[in-house]
């Protein structure tokens, strides 16, 4: 019997261009998962991706949906735009780890504070793949990149702990080389209502391979853990502190709440609200 | 003398930032820059150049730590391109109003949308007002010499403001050509250490960059605007210097052929070369066709630019940047208004070309001058037109 590959219906004319064996090909996959039930429900039309720029922005080009493909740095204020003024959307927010990390980091810690109802997906490689191999907010300490050849002076920032005290409602971490559990992750975050945020660790073949590292170090999160239990959360976050020593590196839901989202407080009310007393306070 | 070796013109550029023994470098990467910045970060690691190297989170963070670096009395340099150089904008502006001499060299890109990694102008044209010193150049070489020059100009006591080197990305910055690095006694004679009359130095206090209430904003406008004006002396005086030193002449505006010309291009970058190559093939087919190349952008060389285009009909400016909705490319803007009070001024046509990395051939330069020439029996329609566009 002839093998036959399935018709790849989420496919795009878009030639792909990233690396073979790039990471950012696991999260695809993991995201193509998800968009297949959009599809089968017929709800495609109702998803936007927004991306900015990096190797990872190009996923917008492989996927059949609404995108725009912002500046780096700027994916989240794009996406909150567009949440707001379309509610009924579902928004999903691609970034690298020097667009979230970086550039865009005060974005990054308001979108959390807000709670706006976004899914926002870190491809987080620890180097700037595009420009070809350099530093970033989440590499290792020492690691020799294009411009740190003596190797980085400076610690990483821990995503996790950072998205957990900045008051996230949704914080979790994947692994491209856990499809299932990186598609379960997604969709458990789009199902989030509120600011729903995954760091997705992602070897750069090119620049910065980290899948054996990754592979060995990698576990799932016990069933046990209790995601609803912030100080557990920040316990399991700062089990590993993206460095080149661990014990183990936990993937899964670390946090998720619920908390009331920035579109319910900022909706236009129905009646007219009286504003007399600030006036008398505030104006001449 | 150095020996001429074949470089990365980044690379080379690099180098010549060693042999100017800054003391910081604070950069973000982006394309075509980042080899300029990579190399620099390779000498401070490899100890041969003695600096700090800052791998700051942003170009807006670079530029902020550059101005810091340098209010200090640290000699400071910088590199980046297109979106880079946008996002550093607001910072732009305060480094010569606080008279910071940062030196810059841009690897021009184009600005999205739609996102472009290749080369035009249209980065650097959107920071035309900013109050740096700007000089453009044409090849490798130039580059290197440039960079050499502008730290001398940029510290001079009588300047004392921040200095764009600009270069084709890509074009200029990625290409391999002879380069000849000067030896360092040579460097070190043209470029004195940098000692600034103002610091922040905690032995004698001062205040960098309080408000200005509109009782003194003017006349705060009015003195760095004199200044500026005041620099383009010291701008030239440093290339009679570097002929003195290094042999190589550089002038504000660069003229080629254009002894008798009827017509003339004007370009501004490393499109010249190929403009030259058209300018040849005319001249060997009896056209009077001549090249005039801006190197000094900012201050403009008014005088220089109007005794360039003395005595020509048709004066053809190539602009590699578009200015949306005014009446030209901006460096035509520039040559009209420029010209405008010019008795038997030559005329201006206007030609946007090159535009996000496209190529411009000798051919395009030569229907550019021929159309110069068409013009000049019927008027043209539009005020400028743009080349090679596909219909």
């Amino acid at each position: 019997m002839p093998i036959t590959k399935e018709k790849d219906l989420l496919a795009t004319y878009a030639e792909n261009t990233w690396c073979p064996g790039c990471g950012n090909f696991g999260l695809l996959a993991a995201v193509k998962k998800v968009l297949k039930e959009f599809r089968e429900k017929n709800e495609l039309h109702r998803l936007v991706m927004v991306s900015g720029i990096g190797c990872h922005a190009k996923i917008v080009d492989y996927v059949p949906v609404n995108s725009f493909y912002s500046i780096h740095g700027r994916v989240l204020p794009v996406a909150w735009g567009i949440k707001l003024a379309h509610p009924e959307l579902t928004v999903i927010g691609h970034a690298g780890d020097g667009d979230a990390y970086g550039e865009g980091l005060a974005h990054l810690i308001f979108a959390a504070k807000r709670n706006t109802d976004l899914t926002f997906i870190v491809h987080n490689n620890s180097v700037y793949g595009l420009t070809t191999g350099q530093f970033t907010p989440t590499s290792p300490k020492g690691f020799k990149g294009r411009s740190t050849p003596k190797g980085s002076p400076e610690t990483p920032i821990n995503p996790i702990e950072l998205l957990l005290a900045s008051g996230a409602t949704f914080v979790a971490r994947g692994y491209v080389g856990k499809l299932e559990h990186l598609a379960n992750l997604i969709r458990e975050a789009i199902r989030h209502r509120g600011f729903a945020f995954i760091d997705v660790l992602q070897p750069c073949y090119t620049f910065f391979n980290t899948y054996e590292f990754y592979n060995q170090h990698v576990k799932e999160i016990s069933p046990e853990h209790d995601s609803r239990d912030f100080s557990a959360a920040m316990e399991l976050a700062l089990k590993w502190s993206y460095s080149f020593e661990a014990e183990e590196i936990p993937i899964g839901i670390f946090y998720q709440t619920e908390k009331p989202v920035y579109e319910d407080a900022v909706i236009v009310p129905e009646k007219k609200v009286d504003l007399g007393e600030h006036f008398r306070h505030y104006h001449l | 003398m150095g020996k001429r070796i074949a470089k990365e013109v980044s690379i080379a550029i690099a180098e010549a930032v060693k042999q100017c023994k800054v003391d910081v470098i604070a950069a973000y990467p982006i394309t075509p820059q980042t080899h300029i910045v990579e190399h620099l970060s390779e000498l401070v690691a490899s100890g041969e150049l003695d600096a700090e190297y800052v791998t700051v989170e942003s170009e807006h963070s670079a530029m902020s730590a550059c101005l810091g670096s340098v209010a200090t009395g640290a000699r400071t340099f910088t590199s980046t391109s297109a979106q880079g150089l946008a996002l550093m904008h607001e910072i732009l502006f305060i480094a010569p109003a606080l008279r910071l001499p940062v030196v810059m060299v841009v690897a021009n890109r184009a600005l999205s949308a739609p996102i472009s990694i290749w080369n035009d102008h249209s980065d650097i044209m959107a920071e035309r007002d900013i109050g740096w010193i700007q000089t453009f150049a044409e090849n490798g070489q130039e580059a290197v010499d440039l960079v050499y020059h502008a730290f001398r100009v940029a510290e001079d006591r009588r300047v004392m403001f921040p200095f764009i080197v600009n270069i084709d990305g890509f074009n200029l910055s990625h290409m391999i050509e002879p380069i000849e690095l000067p030896d360092q006694e040579l460097v070190d004679q043209y470029l004195p250490p940098f000692k600034p009359k103002y610091k922040l130095d905690p032995r004698k206090p001062i205040s960098m960059g309080p408000v200005g209430i509109p009782e003194i904003y003017i006349e705060a406008k009015k003195a760095q605007d004199e200044a500026f004006k005041n620099a383009y002396k010291v701008v030239v005086k440093a290339w009679d210097e570097f002929e003195r030193i290094f042999g190589r002449r550089y002038n504000p505006v660069e003229t080629y052929r254009m002894e008798d010309a009827e017509v003339a291009l004007l370009i501004m970058g490393s499109l010249a070369e190929t403009a030259m190559t058209a300018v040849d093939k005319m001249r060997e087919a009896g056209k009077k066709v001549g090249l005039v190349r801006i190197r000094l952008w900012r201050p403009f060389p008014l005088k220089d630019f109007v005794k360039a285009v003395k005595g020509v009909k048709m004066l053809a400016v190539i602009d590699r940047a578009l200015s949306i909705g005014a009446t030209g490319g901006p460096v035509a803007v520039e040559a009209r208004s420029a010209l405008y009070q010019v008795p038997g001024r030559p005329r201006v046509v206007n030609f946007i070309a090159g535009l996000g990395g496209r190529d411009v051939t000798v051919e395009d330069f030569e229907e550019m001058a021929d159309k110069a020439y068409f013009y000049m029996k019927k008027k043209p329609k539009e005020p400028y037109e743009m080349i090679g566009v596909k219909e």
